[in-house]
């Protein structure tokens, strides 16, 4: 298979190239994840993040011949003979694969990220009734890879004041937790033309999650419950 | 002043809100219009003017042309937003399509009720 992938290493190079690797994949060689492993053997300048290497950490995403995605989960049976890979749009390199993501973290750090419940702790546990909890599903397990907010045009002109989806698709996961005491505090923190209003549905979002979860919808949510409470 | 990024205007559920009702509105416009037109063929100048002669077909399209005025202003309004950073040439520029809204809104005005 055939690899583009693009180099630069900001304290040397004036600009970025895209730099091409033929490589001979074994039978074992499954993911893109393996593939990137090959090269690092034979160039090992070339950078990426990676760790758990089964999509649960979230390190590895990168644009992958257009779409942003996790190279660890990307069949390699799935891609064309020749792919190109950069990385996540809208964020800074640090070098080549590797982007800054304090912007994003930033965002969603803004959300608070947290259970906020004031009243002492029980013996035990908070209980919710198996109904609550079902609304927690599909948000919980989003694992913070950023495919989706650097995939979203919203997010590229905007990322010090509009959230992103994956930092709203969390604010509302602490929204829809009956657990969560902040409600009131959390919708009037995103009340706001930039921090929620910037997403135009467009959902590239929903396109791209590696873990098939939904943005889009939790912003719809987010979006209905400001309108139960204003009108 | 310090250069900082500042969120929390705290609006911004009205407008979109609004741009979901005057879509409505537009909509259901349409389709009445399309309606009469097809009932109404074959349209001539004579046609034309009796259905705007009528004071419902008149407060209709007033209303379709506020809900048109509104929503556009929602939306590019929006689109400013997203690519004009200065806030002087932001500001400047939101005036400006505010009033040529507003300006649209007056010559229907005259022309409905002429």
């Amino acid at each position: 298979m055939r690899f583009s992938i693009y180099r630069y290493d900001p304290d040397k190079d004036s600009a970025p190239r895209m730099q091409d690797y033929e490589v001979a994949l074994e039978p074992t060689d499954r993911m893109l994840l393996d593939a990137l492993t090959r090269i690092k053997s034979v160039d090992d300048s070339v950078s990426y993040r990676r760790s758990c290497r089964e999509g649960i950490c979230g390190s590895d995403a990168m644009n992958i011949n257009g779409k942003n995605g996790l190279a660890c989960i990307t069949k390699l049976a799935d891609l064309p003979e020749h792919v190109t890979l950069r990385p996540l749009p809208g964020l800074p390199v640090i070098r080549d694969l590797i982007v800054d993501m304090t912007q994003f973290f930033k965002q969603y750090h803004s959300i608070k990220p947290y259970l906020i419940n004031d009243e002492p702790a029980p013996e035990r546990e908070r209980l919710q009734s198996p109904e609550d909890r079902d609304e927690l599903n599909g948000l919980y397990e989003c694992i913070l890879c950023a495919c989706c907010s650097t995939s979203c045009p919203s997010f590229w002109w905007n990322p010090d004041k509009f959230v992103g989806p994956a930092g709203l698709l969390q604010a509302y996961r602490f929204i829809a937790d009956t657990r969560d005491q902040a409600t009131s505090e959390r919708l009037d923190n995103l009340e706001d033309p930039y921090r929620l209003f910037r997403c135009h549905t467009i959902m590239n979002c929903v396109d791209v999650c590696p873990k098939n979860l939904n943005p889009t919808r939790a912003i719809g949510k987010i979006k209905d419950m400001m309108v139960k409470r204003a009108v | 002043m310090v250069n900082r990024a500042v969120t929390g205007a705290h609006y911004g559920l009205r407008d979109w809100l609004a741009q979901r009702i005057t879509a409505v509105i537009m909509a259901v416009y349409t389709v009445i219009l399309l309606v009469v037109l097809l009932v109404g063929q074959p349209i001539n100048y004579g046609v034309w003017q009796d259905l705007f002669k009528q004071g419902w077909m008149r407060v209709a399209t007033l209303l379709f042309a506020a809900s048109l005025a509104w929503h556009a202003w929602v939306g590019v309004r929006d689109i400013i937003m997203d690519y004009i950073k200065p806030t002087g040439l932001r500001l400047s520029l939101e005036a400006l399509v505010l009033l040529t809204i507003a300006g649209y809104l007056a010559w229907a005005i005259q022309i409905l009720w002429r």
